[in-house]
């Protein structure tokens, strides 16, 4: 763990909400979200499909499409709000202060152009400098992730799977960025490609001290990752501590199914937990808590009251109305 | 000669499918208009038998040859080597690798298949009941008439309940879980013995992953239906699987009973898979993965063993000797390894 969280936040949001326009109303995908990342501290954001953990992502990089939009909260990246800046200010710190590696690294970069031209061109557009400093950084970033640097001037498809999302992280390093944000960026490999990625990912993070926010539908790539996890569900974080609370001593019923559902190849077999029910539609999500139609503990109160915030410790709570004994 | 009809009393004694020595090779062409001189080998001549009533787990990395053995073992993809015995218990076992026309058709009636991906594996312009209704339609398996109310059967045997409000919807009007879980019911209609479930669960969220997981345990037992279960991911095969078979580059490396093979591992393969596995507890530390580099090419691959260029353990021997051949090692189970 590291103990460098408790300075100043690099990032602090609050009461974020991200809505896409639909013809049939708004989606509700992120709603009063608020959290903080430490200078290099390592976040978890766990949840299921369409829990808005990619959203959240996509709203902090301001990267939304035509039909997103901001409805309210702030964006604080090192004290300065990203929220109601134009796409022209934006990208100041786009890139240069805060990065991305997407899942999808392979269809991330341009065919037609080799791996090492487009670091180059991020480079060129973020940070002014000569063509010979940009392939000497090049070269340095390529050894920060394992590639071998003779594959510079080769093109995408000559990449394999992993080397392509190494690619993905070094381009997201380039700038050396004070936060990146990782969004599952080993859901599409093998796991022994993804135990390798995920080791270099961490010292990466710790040798340039980089703030990180890892976003994951798997809790056991989260436990090795975070220091701190923020479990989603519809649109809202419903939990947050550090990693070892919330894997121990989780407060709200859902941590604790998904917790329990996932199984586990080494150590006791164990009955998997299930849920009942679907995911909520987030056009017209549940009224109280979100969570109710599926939540075993759910009482009157769940269905007609937001759920208040519950603190087990300093840095662990949860948002419910009947959290489990921490 | 046959005893009694299928079911699960008969584990143990003849088993449902035998393959011996299965292989699949593509031929590749290393340029437009010339003939084709390499190819890949996909599955490399793989033997195992499955029981009745068994659930079997394949289990390796992407391009390991795990889908292509399921797609030949119901016969969407020909084999170019090899057999594969089906029994099933109504007279001699027959060689499906042979089958044309009508006894082909009687074999799909009995072997199904379940795929990966319920988005793409629904037509998204049939209703719910059209799609289910197809095999009974194809096979000819019951009058019409009966159709509606055997799909209503199957729907809620699924967990698709009342059928009546699924009947006639479309795909897109539901989730991913509602959607695998009517391609297992399209699967099952026709009452198949056989079924190969290729990553039926890998697409879809925790929280609902284990329903359908539950739900194909109990359908097996309630119908008597044996899986080759395939997946990617070791967690989930120890709870589905009561054997597996590792494989590597189009070759069985390990087979055994399930947790004799993942808790006591012999391959070195099935070492480095099982350590790369991330653990759910952030106070776990893992055995570090003791392999380098990535899978190499099944594209004419040398007759030597095919874990050879990435093995921690090979030596001399490993490299001027054939694939080894699986032998019985550890707690029972069976290791192509010469090292071991």
């Amino acid at each position: 763990m590291s103990n460098q969280s408790t300075s100043a936040p690099v990032l602090r949001v609050e009461d974020l909400g991200m809505y896409y326009g639909t013809r049939s109303g708004d989606v509700k995908a992120v709603d009063g979200v608020s959290f903080a990342v430490g200078r290099g501290e390592s976040v978890g954001l766990v949840g299921e499909s369409g829990c808005g953990k990619s959203s959240i992502a996509m709203t902090l990089l301001k990267l939304l499409p035509e039909n997103g939009r901001i409805v309210g909260g702030k964006i604080l990246l090192d004290g300065t709000d990203l929220a109601p800046l134009s796409e022209d200010q934006m990208r100041t710190h786009r890139w240069n202060r805060i990065a991305m590696v997407f899942q999808a690294a392979m269809n991330s970069f341009n065919p037609v152009y080799t791996v090492g031209d487009q670091i180059i061109e991020a480079l060129e557009v973020h940070i002014e400098t000569s063509p010979d400093v940009s392939m000497e950084r090049v070269r340095e970033l390529f050894e920060l992730v394992s590639l071998d640097p003779g594959f510079i001037g080769r093109y995408p498809h000559e990449y394999s799977g992993g080397m392509k999302q190494r690619a993905g992280i070094a381009m997201a390093l380039a700038c050396e960025p004070d936060l990146l944000i990782a969004d599952e960026p080993t859901t599409a490999l093998d796991v022994i490609v993804q135990d390798r990625i995920l080791k270099e990912l961490r010292d990466v993070q710790q040798a340039l001290n980089m703030s990180l926010i890892y976003i994951s539908h798997d809790m056991a790539v989260i436990a090795e990752v975070s220091h701190t996890v923020g479990v989603m569900y519809a649109g809202r974080i419903v939990e947050w501590g550090e990693t070892v609370d919330i894997f121990r001593n989780p407060m709200h019923p859902y941590t604790q199914t998904l917790m329990s559902a996932f199984p586990s190849v080494t150590g006791p077999k164990h009955e998997l937990a299930m849920l009942g029910g679907e995911p909520p539609n987030l056009l017209n999500p549940p009224s109280g808590c979100r969570f109710h139609p599926r939540c075993p503990y759910a009482t009157d109160v769940c269905k007609s009251a937001e759920p208040p915030r519950v603190e087990g410790s300093d840095t662990h709570w949860a948002a419910c109305w009947h959290p489990l004994e921490a | 000669m046959a005893v009694a009809d299928t079911g699960v009393t008969e584990v143990g004694t003849r088993p449902l499918i035998k393959v011996e020595g299965l292989e699949k090779r593509f031929p590749v062409a290393s340029h437009w208009f010339r003939r084709s001189h390499s190819s890949v080998h996909a599955v490399d001549g793989i033997s195992f038998e499955l029981a009745r009533g068994e659930s079997f787990g394949l289990v390796g990395e992407s391009g390991c040859g795990k889908t292509t053995t399921g797609r030949l073992l119901v016969r969407l993809a020909e084999p170019t080597g090899g057999h594969v015995l089906f029994d099933d218990g109504e007279g001699a076992a027959t060689d499906i690798t042979t089958l044309r026309g009508e006894e082909l058709k009687s074999f799909r009636r009995k072997a199904q298949m379940i795929f990966q991906d319920p988005y793409e594996s629904l037509n998204p312009r049939r209703t719910i009941f059209d799609t289910v209704a197809e095999p009974l339609k194809v096979q000819d398996a019951c009058p019409p008439l009966e159709r509606l109310d055997r799909v209503s059967r199957m729907l809620e045997m699924v967990g698709l309940s009342p059928p009546a409000t699924y009947l006639f919807r479309y795909p897109h009007e539901l989730s991913g879980g509602q959607r695998q879980r009517v391609a297992i019911a399209r699967a099952l209609i026709i009452e198949p013995i056989f079924v190969v479930a290729d990553e039926p669960t890998s697409m879809l969220d925790v929280s609902i992953r284990t329903g359908v997981m539950n739900l194909m345990e109990s359908l097996a037992e309630r119908l008597g239906i044996s899986y080759l279960y395939i997946t990617h991911d070791l967690a989930v095969a120890r709870y589905m699987c009561s054997r597996i078979a590792v494989m590597y580059l189009g070759k069985i490396v390990e087979m055994g009973d399930t947790e004799a093979v993942l808790q006591h591992p012999k391959h070195p393969y099935t070492q480095a898979l099982l350590s790369a596995v991330p653990i759910p507890d952030p106070t776990a530390t893992r055995a570090p993965v003791q392999i380098t580099g990535g899978v190499a090419t099944p594209l004419d691959p040398p007759p030597r063993c095919r874990f050879y260029s990435r093995c921690p353990i090979a030596d001399d021997f490993c490299r001027d000797n054939p694939h080894p051949p699986l032998e019985t090692k550890g707690d029972g189970q069976r290791v192509a390894c010469y090292n071991a």
